[in-house]
């Protein structure tokens, strides 16, 4: 089941290369997104039902799912159905008109389409593998094949601003992940005299065994090297270049799958390290970076002109908190997974929006988007509501991820975490909302040139519609497989009070 | 046999001084591929028996590192046209002296570190020396084809470090690990054709457009 559900996409990637014709090559991503959301529902429900779960007990040396990658796979394959529902539309769009760069409104080309289809289907085979991977070295190819995938998508409209976002994220992520590949060196030597090699069950079952200087060094090395992937302060800087300068389907892949896939790796190593008795070790270097995030990116939100380049710094304030919740642990961890399902959903619809106030406006500077409301009505009150979940506003399944976040924290007596917690989401919802009502209700200064209302295609529309309804649901009522999903990932990430 | 090692990580510690001084783009190419040659070499020798499989992975490790990619980097170099010097941010004797201070640091380091011993001298902080080298390049230096070149003295850094630590991956992560290096030079390769024709130049401290520290004269925004 799992090797077909990583060689689906990996054919119809290398197929969308050598495919001539536009409709078909759509039809084929549509069909291949399909295919793996449906093999991806299979795989829950073997999970579900009880008596099955032998099916999906992690097996194989290289390849498994346990609950925490079923998890991100479930995020990643829902992402990028939606996805490839919204891009077949983007890609009509774009093809009826050339290109005009938003901020100096030159005209450029884009990159052939079966490369950009190629590229995204073949970027959803690396998140698959890195969800299944049971060995880190293979984990450690595979979020590295994640990066080179992606920087042709980002590239996809060729102008020097996108080429700059690309070269950045090229090479910062390229080293970055260099770094994780040390990390992974000091693990295989602190399992040198039992020989556990990579293989993370090996792993796991004998942590006890690791040499414990030589794992903290590992758990460094990695932290920085998925760390700087994952996009916590201070190693963001490749983020906001590589999100806004990046076609809106695209952003939104990066957002909410791939961050998340990097987040994983560093799970894993939290994992092995909660196992050896590290996780005191581990908690506080991820609750400091977690801060940091969260300090940094409400900064750059307060004074941030560019609408994408708000959202790319949203994505990193919600990595901080992501961090903070496993850094924290117990109940916290709970918190910091449904805030990784709530944002990847939320972020991605808010980023599908963005794309939408693009084409009608044709520009990302913020200043110059007034009037959302009168000009794209749906527009807008997708973007208002987006707005409402990503800050965690009740009834948001994110509101329910944070809150058990600031609970935990102020039950192991953490105040000043729990302060600066709460002093920085609160700056953050200020920035954020300063920005997103005066862009819906705002009134643009002078004579506003005559602007016919603007439609948006269907199926741009439905899947921000749907991923909105899944995080307002959340927020109600976490089914009861969810449930125990959730609670089964938590126990594997830390033995918590 | 280790006396032929630990020649080879001398070597290979020189050579990282010779890359921090050298003002020639093609000198520097030739000698990150020369570094990956002996880093290659370097199995062989330690491991002593000479058995298939280590000999075959060696082998392909010093046809990449020695052929191919220094291949990719000529032929980025030629239809770039970036002939000419590598433009250090930094001056030369500043560059030596940090590779010189890197050294000493990771001679300390090494000797610190809680690792396995290596019958091979130096082995550790050689590797470590390397891995800075690489940063040192990524950093100081404008071009974005020397970027490329520091990510590689990276990789050699971090291949001579796996070397040390007698940490055998499966043969299916190795072949990953490579192919994604290999990938990467080459999807770096075209990311500078198009930076040269798109900017007319490829040094990057030039590419500063996106940032969100905006100086005074950006007032239109």
């Amino acid at each position: 089941m799992v090797t077909l559900l990583l060689t689906l996409p990996l054919i119809a990637g290398l197929a969308a290369f050598i495919i001539e014709d536009d409709a078909l090559r759509r039809r084929l991503l549509l069909g291949a997104s399909a295919g793996h959301s449906a093999l991806t529902a299979a795989l829950f429900l073997a999970r579900i039902q009880p008596r099955s779960a032998c099916i999906s007990a992690p097996a194989g040396e290289w390849f498994g799912l346990d609950a925490l990658g079923l998890i991100f796979l479930g995020i990643t394959s829902v992402l990028f159905l939606g996805a490839a529902v919204y891009a077949v539309c983007y890609l009509e769009l774009e093809k009826r008109n050339p290109g005009e760069e938003a901020e100096e409104g030159f005209i450029f080309n884009n990159a052939p389409e079966a490369v950009f289809t190629g590229c995204l289907l073949l970027f959803l085979a690396a998140m698959t593998a890195v969800t299944a991977s049971r060995n880190l070295g293979i984990l450690w190819a595979s979020v590295e094949a994640t990066t080179l995938l992606s920087a042709p998508l980002i590239y996809f409209h060729r102008h020097k601003r996108s080429l700059e976002a690309t070269w950045k994220y090229l090479l910062i992520c390229s080293v970055g992940i260099a770094l994780a590949l040390m990390g992974n060196l000091f693990l295989g030597a602190a399992g040198l005299k039992t020989g556990f090699g990579l293989n993370l069950d090996a792993l796991l079952s004998g942590a006890q065994q690791l040499d414990k200087p030589l794992l903290k060094a590992a758990f460094l090395f990695l932290f920085v090297g998925y760390g700087t992937k994952m996009g916590l302060a201070p190693f963001h800087t490749w983020l906001p270049d590589a999100h806004s300068e990046a076609p809106s389907v695209v952003s939104a892949l990066l957002s909410g799958a791939l961050l998340n896939c990097a987040f994983l790796g560093i799970l894993r190593a939290i994992q092995i390290c909660s196992g050896a008795g590290l996780a005191d070790f581990t908690g506080g270097i991820l609750t400091l970076f977690g801060l940091l995030s969260l300090i940094t990116s409400g900064l750059f939100i307060l004074g941030q002109r560019d609408y994408k380049r708000l959202l790319a710094y949203s994505s990193i304030e919600h990595m901080g908190i992501m961090a903070l919740g496993t850094g924290l642990g117990g109940g916290a961890v709970y918190g910091a997974l449904l805030n990784a399902i709530g944002h990847s959903l939320s972020k991605a619809g808010l980023f599908f929006t963005s794309g939408l106030i693009l084409a009608a406006y044709k520009t990302k500077r913020i200043s110059e988007v007034k009037g959302l409301l009168g000009r794209a009505p749906r527009t807008a009150a997708l973007w208002l509501t987006g707005f409402f979940l990503i800050t965690g506003t009740p009834p948001s399944g994110i509101f329910l991820g944070k809150f058990l976040i600031l609970k935990a924290a102020v039950a192991s007596g953490k105040y000043l975490v729990t302060g600066v917690y709460l002093v920085f989401l609160g700056i953050v919802f200020a920035g954020l909302a300063r920005i997103f009502i005066d862009m819906s209700f705002g009134v643009r200064d002078g004579a506003a040139p005559e602007e016919k209302p603007f439609v948006e295609p269907a199926g741009m529309i439905w899947p921000v519609c749907i991923f909105f309804a899944c995080v307002l649901t959340l927020g109600f009522y976490v089914p009861a497989w969810l449930e125990t999903l959730l609670n089964s990932a938590q126990a594997l990430i830390r033995k918590g009070p | 046999m280790n006396t032929f090692a630990e020649l080879i990580i001398v070597f290979i510690i020189l050579l990282n001084l010779v890359l921090a001084v050298s003002g020639s783009l093609s000198v520097c190419i030739r000698l990150a591929a020369i570094q990956g040659v002996a880093a290659g070499l370097l199995p062989l020798m330690a491991v002593g028996g000479m058995r298939g499989r280590a000999m075959a992975f060696a082998g392909f490790i010093i046809l990449l590192k020695g052929v191919v990619f220094p291949w990719l980097m000529f032929r980025a170099r030629e239809k770039t046209g970036a002939r000419r010097d590598v433009d250090p941010l930094i001056g030369y004797p500043a560059s030596i002296m940090l590779c010189l201070g890197a050294f000493a640091a990771s001679s300390w380091l090494g000797s610190r570190l809680p690792l396995p011993h290596s019958g091979v001298a130096f082995i550790i902080p050689a590797s470590l020396a390397t891995i800075f080298t690489g940063f040192l390049l990524i950093t100081t230096r404008a071009k974005a084809i020397t970027q490329v070149l520091g990510y590689l003295v990276i990789e050699n850094g971090i291949y001579i470090f796996g070397l040390a630590l007698f940490v055998e991956q499966p043969l299916m992560v190795e072949l990953a690990i490579l192919l994604d290096v290999f990938v990467a030079v080459f999807v770096m390769g075209i990311a500078i054709f198009q930076i040269s024709r798109e900017f007319d130049h490829i040094d990057t401290d030039q590419m500063a457009e996106l940032t969100d520290w905006h100086r005074p004269e950006d007032a239109k925004w």
